[in-house]
């Protein structure tokens, strides 16, 4: 696979007289512990959870508040420099990849908790808070923040508004959508503009829509307000296991179908099971071709309900073991499986490639054959996790980068998935976003009008094409290769 | 149906502004209607429905009415409850001439909105034909869908001014598995804290009406739940038949309190907002969020006091539309939304002047 310019090295563009009149020009708005610009200072900002993609900027720029950002943002405008924002860097498509020859912004500095009001069920927060931070500080008021990504404890809310972040838990209770209230934002030329309200709604087109999950490239968030819900007074867990994918599938369609939304719903297959029980020992069974978890959340009366309910659905359709979580110690031991998903397969292998495509529920068990075929032809071993309820699936693709070719060709298997995602009517992600990991596998997705589309939108809010450049919408050119390559309509 | 895509891209290509519209239900909506109008109803059905998988797509000129009853027929519902206006028949069957499309356009939601999440929230995919009678498609039939900008959900509510939408999908809700309907005597400023209070634990609220001291409460979910809840709470319980008339006529507005010509305002505002103190009769939705106003109001007044609580006011019915039917934007703002009409809808062809005259 061809690397994208992002990835153009890691040696350092010092001699360039551009990058001189930056430093000056910047170094008049910004306190000078706030610029870094020494090799080794700018190595931890080279690349974010997408790994195998690095790349070393010009310069890191480290705000402290908003008239900083500002004026950041006005040097790099006046300048024709692109500007990538980063919170955490816990990403997982490279949207915080810096831009050679660009800034990155760090809103690392923005971690205050401005204001929690527990009668109006929302907190105003700056853009570097951490996701679970906003659950902590709420929780004495039995509220609490619902979108739960698997990095909640160090991604920001910054990030995960550019991502719109999903989790475990978003079937019930939404994406970062459904769960943020209103935005401060600075364009690119400095303009900072309000979008959504503590209203419910706010006049004009739905902006909102647009800057959440938008990859870091319409604007910068400034501060967001953000839904606080009710914390369930219980929450239980039945865990299955099944011989088959198919009776796993059709157990949950079984549990939709039976008018009930699960606060969660999730699969492991057979290879992803094994990794977690090595790792947490939760008690699974390593017989079964398919786990499944559901919960239940909500008052006593009605958790007893539903667990009823579904227990009854999962044996209907073949369950071979039914444990229902007797405590919260068990029901938090056979969730801790399930989010130590990654971790565990990243104990089995050197490296892994983590897919994020989501297909209608019912193709299941053709993708997943597919998955199984695919793996045999690329000699590289895939565990599945699966949203199961919203039908997003993760393969994690296991690899050794040391051994020749083997990154490309697990590159290429990914590659395969998504697409495969596509043509049974999904998409190529679900909530980790495009950025330039699946910048390529657009092209299959989308037309080329439809891209144009997408560029307008992105020359509304910012005309120069200065923020996050290159990422998640890719250009003509880029789908002209691929195609060459690739079996892009 | 290929023929009426081509019949609309031909009409789209004259260039010339036109006036889309579904059953025509809220020709009364937004700004001034200009152009000649463009009717989606021959443009209809329902072209995938999986009840497992909570998606339905249908094309724009679908009734509302079919795609609500189709979804009954799997015991599911549209949660956001849109309105359909126009022709509703209270206590049988509705028979609306609202169009899945009209209603996405205007992006209304009806009483359980402040629960359950607005019409957007439901979008997941719109098939659209920009200016350029290009057909676009954007989101898609599945609940997870990062890839691209969320053009499905900026169309939302943009009353047709950036394409004509020909094909939703949206996603679907269980209908809940119980109800209940509760009635408390109650002031204005202790059925706003009431409600702001009972939002923050968990009880299965699903709607709110005051009005005239009276406050009616519908909670919906699991059994256990609504009983307990029930129970919790106390006031008056409401007999099931009258409820169901009662939450209806609310979202089509034809209780009293909407029948007229006084102008009808809409205050959308921040749930915790205290009593507005305005000349004329208020009712109050959505826990305290959606405020509506009947009377001949100084409009100046009106957005100030919505602005100065953190909301917005608009003209939602009758009046005199002159000084503007939605609050302005800031020229920031405008200058984003000028330049998305621009590249959606380069001459000005859709709905020109219904949200926002420069638009």
């Amino acid at each position: 696979m061809s690397q994208p310019e992002h990835s153009a090295g890691t040696v350092q563009d010092t001699a360039n007289p551009d990058r001189e009149a930056l430093l000056a020009d910047l170094a008049r708005v910004l306190p000078a512990a706030a610029l870094l610009f020494a090799a080794e200072d700018l190595k931890p900002y080279e690349c974010d959870g997408l790994t195998a993609y690095r790349a070393l900027p010009w310069v890191v720029a480290l705000p402290q508040n908003d008239e900083q950002v500002v004026a950041v943002l006005k040097v790099c405008h006046a300048r024709h420099v692109p500007v990538v924002a980063r919170g955490a860097g816990t990403g997982l498509s490279g949207g915080a990849t810096p831009v050679v020859q660009g800034v990155v912004l760090s809103l690392a500095k923005f971690m205050r908790i401005l204001e929690i009001d527990p009668l109006a069920r929302l907190a105003r927060v700056q853009p570097g808070v951490r996701n679970q931070a906003i659950s902590e500080a709420v929780a004495p008021f039995g509220l609490y923040y619902a979108p739960d990504p698997s990095s909640q404890i160090a991604c920001t809310i910054g990030g995960n508004v550019a991502e719109n972040s999903g989790g475990v838990h978003c079937l019930k209770y939404g994406l970062t959508l459904h769960n943020v209230l209103k935005l401060r934002v600075a364009l690119m030329n400095g303009e900072v503009i309000e979008i959504g309200s503590h209203a419910l709604d706010d006049p004009g087109y739905d902006l909102m829509a647009l800057m959440i999950g938008s990859e870091g490239m319409l604007g910068v968030v400034l501060e967001a307000t953000v839904k606080l819900t009710p914390k369930p007074r219980t929450a239980q867990v039945v865990m299955a296991s099944f011989d088959s994918v198919i009776e796993a599938g059709n157990a949950v369609a079984a549990i939709i179908a039976a008018g009930i939304i699960p606060a969660g719903l999730e699969m492991m297959d057979k290879l992803a099971t094994a990794a977690v029980e090595d790792f947490v020992h939760a008690g699974y069974d390593l017989a079964a071709a398919a786990i499944l978890l559901a919960e239940s959340d909500g008052t006593v009366e009605e958790v007893a309900e539903e667990i009823t309910t579904m227990s009854t659905l999962l044996e209907q359709n073949g369950a071979r073991q039914l444990r229902i979580s007797q405590s919260e110690a068990e029901r938090l031991k056979y969730w801790a499986g399930r989010k130590a998903a990654f971790p565990a397969v990243g104990r089995i292998t050197p490296d892994y490639l983590c897919m994020d495509g989501t297909i209608p529920r019912k193709h299941l068990s053709h993708v997943l054959t597919r998955i199984a075929e695919l793996s045999t032809e690329y000699h590289l071993r895939c565990a599945n996790v699966f949203h199961a309820g919203d039908g997003n699936l993760h393969p994690l693709i296991m690899f050794d980068a040391r051994n020749p070719g083997e990154t490309e060709r697990a590159i290429a298997f990914g590659a395969k998935i998504l697409e495969l995602s596509v043509d049974v009517g999904g998409t190529i992600t679900g909530e980790h976003g495009v950025g330039i990991e699946k910048v390529k596998q657009m092209c299959v997705q989308f037309s080329r009008e439809e891209l144009e589309a997408f560029h307008a939108v992105k020359a509304a809010f910012d005309p120069l094409t200065l923020l996050n450049p290159g990422k998640a919408v890719p250009y003509p050119r880029h789908c002209s290769e691929y195609r060459l390559t690739g079996s892009a309509r | 149906m290929t023929d009426r895509i081509e019949e609309f891209r031909s009409r789209i290509l004259e260039r010339k502004p036109l006036r889309l519209r579904g059953g025509g239900s809220k020709d009364f909506y937004g700004g001034p209607l200009s152009g000649d109008v463009l009717d989606t109803r021959g443009y209809s059905g329902i072209v995938g429905y999986e009840p497992t998988e909570l998606v339905i797509t249908a094309r724009a000129g679908t009734p509302l009415a079919e795609l609500e009853s189709a979804l009954a027929a799997r015991r599911q519902v549209l949660a956001c409850e849109p309105p359909h206006f126009g022709n509703a028949t209270i206590g049988g069957e509705i028979t609306g001439g609202a169009t899945i499309g009209g209603a996405v356009a205007a992006g209304l939601s009806g009483p359980r909105r402040a629960v359950a999440g607005s019409l957007r929230d439901y979008v997941l995919g719109v098939k659209l034909m920009d200016g350029e009678g290009r057909e676009l498609n954007f989101g898609g039939q599945v609940m997870k869908n990062v890839a691209g900008f969320d053009v499905s959900r900026l169309v939302t509510g943009s009353l047709g001014t950036l394409g004509l939408i020909l094909e939703v999908s949206l996603k679907v809700m269980p209908l809940p598995v119980a109800q209940a309907t509760l009635r408390f005597e109650m002031p204005q400023d202790r059925a706003l804290d009431a409600l702001n209070g009972w939002g923050g634990q968990p009880v299965p609220l699903a709607a709110s009406c005051w009005q005239g001291d009276v406050l009616t409460l519908r909670l919906s979910g699991a059994q256990a739940a609504v009983t307990a809840a029930c129970e919790k709470l106390g006031g008056e319980r409401v007999a099931e038949a009258e409820a169901a008339d009662f939450w209806i006529a609310l979202r089509e507005q034809t209780t009293a309190f909407f029948v007229g010509d006084a102008p009808l305002w809409r205050l959308s505002v921040p749930s915790v907002a205290p009593p507005l103190d305005l000349p004329g009769a208020q009712l109050i939705e959505w826990g305290g969020a959606q405020r509506w106003l009947r009377g001949a109001v100084d409009v100046t007044q009106l957005r100030e006091t919505a602005a100065r609580v953190g909301g917005h006011a608009s003209l939602f019915r009758g009046g005199d539309k002159t000084g503007g039917v939605f609050a302005s934007l800031s020229p920031a703002l405008m200058e984003v939304h000028r330049r998305l009409k621009q590249s959606f809808d380069p001459y000005g062809v859709f709905n020109p002047g219904r949200l926002y005259p420069e638009l």
